[in-house]
């Protein structure tokens, strides 16, 4: 069944890992770099990163309001 | 010599046992009765979190993505990066409408969104329209992973037809004799050896005086050349080109029949949510080849004939030692062989669910609908295969891009359909074709370029539409918008007009069904083709309800609520 609505709410979180790797216009710049990477590569990396964590944090809140 | 001979060694000696492992696939956890389109298309679905993981990186993160992407950051550089936010972006959205997807499929019976489609819009004709479209935009895919494929054997020393005709006869017999199972248990071994690759790697690049050198001598060569689209970042008339590409191939991947497929094997919800979440590993894997680009890059390695898809295969060749060298070849051919296997699949799956059963054999039995199944994939495999090897290459790749704007136009239909049944289904049709027609159009009219920027033919030159300020835009957005423009307007017309809509079969709570829920258990029965028992029960036999109602088995139909 459907999850409370409280917890659904939780997924708005969700837009930062989806909005943050188009912010290409903004990360087009070389420096700084990171291990001699240019910033507009190393971005996202980070963004994929940020993936992992939103999307885990958004899945365990769904789940735990399942098991009240 | 020796080397080489240590390096094909390797590779052959790997094939093999993956060949062998696809063989054995058919008796793994073997289901009691194998020969239904449930068990042969989509696992049973009953994949749990690694077997599902493996699966989606192994149809999605395909040979063609390690090798064509390098080969354009190899190329223009950070245009060639575009692939990377849009494999990120694709992650938060599969946690949401994928999971919706999987469950209106799991209670319904569903293997592909054209049958959701038809469902969900009441229009099997519109179902029909989005598994062609499906199909032939896949058929190319494959064939581009066969390209990749034939790229890796002929670095190896495997050139020629017969090695590549081989290879897709091995991994057909093993897909017709073992489903979805075969592809989920190569891309174990995939990610093994792809793991080792990018190791190796990774060390390569830190011998050979690391990322710092690398770009910097990535950048002066792509400084030193005419190009002004090329170099390590964007040119600021490239940002929407750039955009609308990542935007425009991340939702190309929700209309995909093969993308679908691996998730809907998935055996519960929470499967595919965790999967979602651990989806982004893939994405660091996709950028660090693409990184590998630059390395050949500045390293000065050379494609064979002027042909970039070579760039990473010989690279490896030049770089890696040579038993590492075997590994990666491995990886990168069974990385294009499982894609060409779900890709046949999922199409097979698309042709049998929206065009067989509908028109031609309504009352087919789950038997019957998995060996068409299974016929219809091997047709899939070879015709890809034939396309590349009876017609210029360049010409599948082409296609592929054809593709991707193809398939986009079913979006609609098939991700704005998850959320909403508003649509009129004439309306969805008559958008796609516009969309369809947009996007063929702009195609046509886009000129083929050469590296110095001379015209060598006038259609068919890429995806992306030029502007007049020097930028350019992804023709499938455009598709697309013009697609929802029509789609909307069409269903507001035709509402005002009163004309009759199509019914929607699936409930709300359809979209939020999990596994283990008691009214799916009973479906089991039905969606395994047990005639229909009179219950007001949308299980997948009865979409077609209202066009069939005539057939003696529909007649326990009768009590379903057709009109709401």
């Amino acid at each position: 069944m459907a999850a409370p609505a409280r917890s659904r709410h939780w997924q708005w979180l969700l837009i930062i890992p989806t909005v943050a790797p188009l912010l290409t216009p903004l990360t087009n710049r070389i420096e700084p770099t990171l291990m001699g990477i240019p910033f507009f590569f190393w971005y996202q990396f980070a963004c994929a990163l940020l993936a992992i964590v939103v999307i885990a944090i958004v899945h365990l809140t769904i789940r735990e309001d399942h098991r009240e | 010599m020796s080397d080489r001979t240590v390096e094909v060694g390797v590779f052959v000696v790997l094939m093999a046992g993956v060949v062998l492992l696809g063989f054995g696939a058919a008796r793994w956890r073997r289901p009691a009765d194998p020969l239904t389109l449930e068990e042969w298309g989509v696992g049973g679905r009953a994949f749990g979190n690694w077997a599902t993981w493996f699966l989606l990186g192994g149809s999605m993160y395909s040979a063609y993505t390690f090798i064509a992407v390098p080969a354009v950051t190899y190329g223009v550089g950070a245009v060639g990066w575009f692939a990377i936010p849009f494999a990120i972006v694709t992650t938060p959205l599969t946690f949401i409408f994928t999971t919706r997807a999987w469950s209106v499929a799991r209670r319904h019976g569903f293997l592909t969104h054209s049958e959701f489609a038809a469902a969900r819009f009441g229009s099997r004709g519109l179902g029909a329209l989005i598994a062609v479209t499906g199909i032939l935009a896949t058929i190319p895919y494959v064939a581009v992973q066969l390209i990749s494929l034939q790229a890796v054997l002929s670095t190896v020393g495997f050139g020629g037809e017969l090695p590549l005709l081989a290879a897709v006869t091995l991994v057909s017999v093993c897909t017709f004799r073992s489903g979805l199972r075969a592809p989920a248990l190569l891309s174990v071994v995939k990610d093994v050896l792809l793991a080792w690759m990018l190791l190796t790697a990774t060390l390569m690049v830190a011998m050979y005086g690391g990322w710092d050198s690398t770009f910097r001598i990535a950048g002066e060569r792509f400084a030193a050349t005419p190009n002004p689209a090329d170099g390590l970042l964007l040119p600021d008339n490239g940002h929407l080109g750039f955009l609308t590409l990542v935007i425009g191939s991340a939702l190309a991947i929700f209309a995909y029949p093969h993308a679908l497929l691996g998730m809907l094997a998935a055996k519960d919800r929470a499967t595919v949510r965790r999967n979602a979440a651990a989806l982004p590993i893939y994405c660091v894997a996709l950028a660090l080849m693409a990184m590998l680009g630059f390395f050949a890059l500045a390293r000065g390695v050379t494609p064979a004939d002027g042909d970039l898809n070579t760039v990473v295969p010989r690279m490896i060749h030049e770089y890696f030692p040579s038993w590492s060298a075997g590994i990666a070849y491995a990886a990168l051919s069974i990385a294009a062989l499982i894609p060409a296997a779900v890709m046949s699949i999922a199409a097979a799956n698309a042709f049998t669910r929206s065009l067989y059963r509908p028109y031609l054999r309504p009352g087919a039995s789950p038997a019957t609908e998995a060996w068409v199944s299974r016929w219809v994939s091997l047709i899939v495999k070879f015709g890809a295969a034939a396309l590349i090897l009876t017609v210029d290459p360049a010409f599948s790749v082409d296609l592929q891009l054809i593709g991707g704007v193809l398939i986009l136009q079913t979006l609609p239909a098939v991700f704005l359909g998850l959320l909403t049944a508003w649509f009129h289904r004439t309306a969805l049709t008559a958008g796609m074709l516009t969309g369809l027609a947009v996007g063929v159009g702009m195609l046509y009219g886009i000129p083929k370029t050469d590296g110095a920027g001379r015209v060598v033919a006038d259609h068919f030159g890429g995806s992306s539409w030029p502007l007049g300020d020097g930028g350019s835009v992804y023709v499938g957005v455009v598709a697309l918008l013009a697609n929802l423009v029509a789609v909307v307007g069409c269903t507001l017309l035709l509402r005002a007009a009163g004309v009759r809509e199509g019914v929607d079969t699936t409930r709300p709570d359809d979209y939020l069904a999990d596994a283990g829920d008691p009214y799916l258990k009973r479906l089991d029965d039905l969606i395994d083709g047990s005639p229909a028992n009179g219950r007001a029960v949308p299980a997948p036999a009865q979409h077609g309800g209202r066009y069939r109602r005539a057939r003696p088995q529909r007649k326990a139909d009768e009590g379903q609520p057709i009109e709401r």
